[in-house]
């Protein structure tokens, strides 16, 4: 009987020690078997075309990805421009000034802010914003444009990546101990100078890191940007102009590319390049949250 | 001055948030008054007839069942691995390993892997398996995008669990398996609230399973054969240029949103009943 018990624990104990094991390799597994994908496409051009050109024409073999990882960056840049004042501001006022009640209020909020799926940002995004670009705001500056711009992409993107925002960046702030408010406080400082000296100041790596994580999270976003980004393989000139970000290249070309076998390694190299930069981007900033993490437990 | 300052900061800061809780209710507004006048009650319950892609009758019974069927499989399979893996870091290896550290790190890093690379390596995946797109493939690639989700969620509430059950139950005399069958039990409303977390962010999802599901007008019945999901049935729809196909397609948004909607506020109250009553 005991040994049945023991050997039962035992068993258990192995499968489990498996799964963490398999867990841990599973992100060399995705990375080696994107890599094998994109191979024939990185040996037949070199790496300084593929990613520096902007020859997009991929039933004459020519793979420049120029383009589209400038539009990615550019529709990131813009959210993260829109998102981050915003975030930083409700985290602030989630943090020192509002009420409970208040508190409680906006959590279902940024939780159904995170939790709606992106082909519904995406519809929306179409019904609105980019109605309201084409006909608002770029007669201002251009003579026409569909609305399906850098703008419309980041705007939507802004939306979308400002839940995550908010809820590391109140993580951040509630990590600060409370001696050190308390002490600026108890010296005559008014909550709006601990605000700014203290929990911003003592925060500014934290929302770096932020930052960075939520750039990652942008860069990777495929149905919404692709709905309202216009899908141009042309390198943006200004953020009026449409765009076409390296997700959406993937999902918009799923269909054609089965005929061609460089096109699906071309296809490949764009996802494993997407998850390099991602992996980069997520990991430096994990490392840098949980050191602020550790910081302050013993501190 | 010191007060003027803050004084504006203030204004501002209930202006952002203001515009924020705007946003949201603009959405959803947007999404109700442009299906709810398509939304009928053969939208749910009807699989596409003849000619619905020309504006004929039909609802998207395929899509909604298809959504359930990869969403249940592939739950399944994330249970299967984030039960186990939560319990092993938290029960089993000591408290500050860097085995556990490097676990919850690589979990950190697969979440925030985009669903349009998790739908690319399933694709690759299923090349090599030489499995076409189709139920299983989105079942396989959706359970990859939703397990970190379930996982990370899992652990949180692992780790506010007090020690003194474990503890108790260990000088009893209990093996480490026998006491996690306690645990999970005492976690169960936990565990609950992140499947539903993992629910919504999968059933939601359109890039994982745009490879791997493929899309059909019929309610799969069998794990080789295609399914359709919500998601790319609205994003299909919206792409039609015929008005009442279109017009479909925000009613499908309406669907999606309700069930988000649900979701949603089931996990809320389910976690502010399990905050009560928790030892």
């Amino acid at each position: 009987m005991r040994t049945v018990r023991i050997l039962k624990d035992k068993s258990v104990r192995y499968l489990m020690l498996g799964i963490a094991v398999f867990t841990v390799l599973f992100l060399l597994i995705i990375g080696f078997s994107l890599l094998f994908k994109a191979l024939p496409i990185m040996k037949e051009k070199n790496l300084g075309t593929l990613l520096f050109s902007s020859d997009w024409k991929p039933f004459k073999g020519n793979f420049g990805f120029f383009p589209f990882i400038i539009s990615t960056l550019y529709v990131s840049l813009i959210a993260i421009l829109i998102a981050l004042p915003f975030s930083i501001l409700i985290s602030i006022y989630l943090n020192s000034y509002a009420s409970k009640s208040i508190i409680r209020f906006f959590e279902p909020v940024v939780d159904l802010l995170s939790g709606i799926p992106p082909v519904i940002y995406g519809l929306w995004g179409t019904l609105t914003i980019v109605p309201l670009i084409s006909n608002k705001i770029a007669p201002k500056f251009v003579e026409f444009s569909t609305g399906y711009t850098v703008l419309a992409g980041g705007i939507v993107l802004a939306i979308m990546i400002i839940p995550l925002l908010i809820s590391i960046i109140v993580e951040i702030f509630r990590a600060i101990p409370g001696e050190m408010t308390d002490a600026s406080l108890s010296l005559g400082a008014t909550k709006w100078q601990t605000v700014k000296k203290v929990i911003l100041r003592r925060s500014v790596p934290g929302i770096i890191a932020t930052t960075m994580l939520a750039l990652s999270r942008a860069f990777g976003e495929t149905m919404a940007v692709l709905m309202v980004c216009g899908n141009i393989p042309e390198i943006p000139h200004s953020f009026l102009d449409a765009c076409y970000p390296l997700p959406a290249l993937i999902a918009n070309n799923w269909g054609e590319m089965l005929s061609m076998p460089s096109y699906e390694s071309a296809l490949m190299f764009a996802a494993f390049l997407l998850f390099i930069i991602v992996i980069l981007f997520n990991g430096i900033s994990r490392f840098t949250l949980n050191r602020i993490e550790k910081r302050f437990q013993f501190s | 001055m010191k007060y003027l300052e803050e004084k504006v900061f203030k204004v501002v800061m209930v202006i952002a948030a203001l515009v924020v809780l705007g946003v949201l209710l603009y959405i959803l507004g947007t999404i109700f008054l442009k299906g709810l006048p398509a939304l009928n009650l053969d939208m749910i319950t009807k699989l596409p007839g003849g000619g619905f892609y020309l504006g004929k009758e039909g609802g998207v019974l395929n899509a909604i069942v298809g959504s359930l069927y990869i969403i249940c499989g592939s739950v399944l399979i994330s249970l299967f691995i984030s039960v186990p893996l939560v319990m092993y870091i938290n029960f089993y290896l000591p408290k500050k390993s860097w085995f556990s550290g490097a676990i919850r790190f690589s979990l950190d890093i697969l979440f925030g892997i985009p669903s349009i690379v998790y739908g690319a390596f399933g694709f690759a995946l299923m090349v090599f398996l030489g499995i076409k797109a189709s139920l299983l493939g989105g079942i396989i690639a959706v359970a990859m995008l939703i397990t970190p989700i379930m996982m990370r969620s899992l652990d949180e509430v692992t780790l506010l669990l007090s020690h003194d059950l474990p503890d108790a139950l260990l000088s009893l005399g209990a093996t480490r398996y026998e006491m996690i069958k306690v645990i999970l039990r005492q976690l169960l409303p936990g565990l609950i609230t992140s499947v539903l977390l993992a629910v919504g962010r999968g059933i939601g999802d359109a890039a994982t399973v745009l490879f791997t599901a493929g899309y059909t007008d019929n309610i799969p019945v069998a794990f080789g054969q295609p399914a359709a999901s919500l998601p790319l049935a609205i994003f299909f729809q919206l792409g039609s240029p015929v008005e009442e196909v279109q017009n479909r397609g925000y009613a499908s948004a309406i669907i999606l949103t309700i069930i988000i909607l649900i979701l949603s506020f089931s996990s809320r109250v389910i976690s502010s009943k399990y905050s009560k009553n928790k030892i």
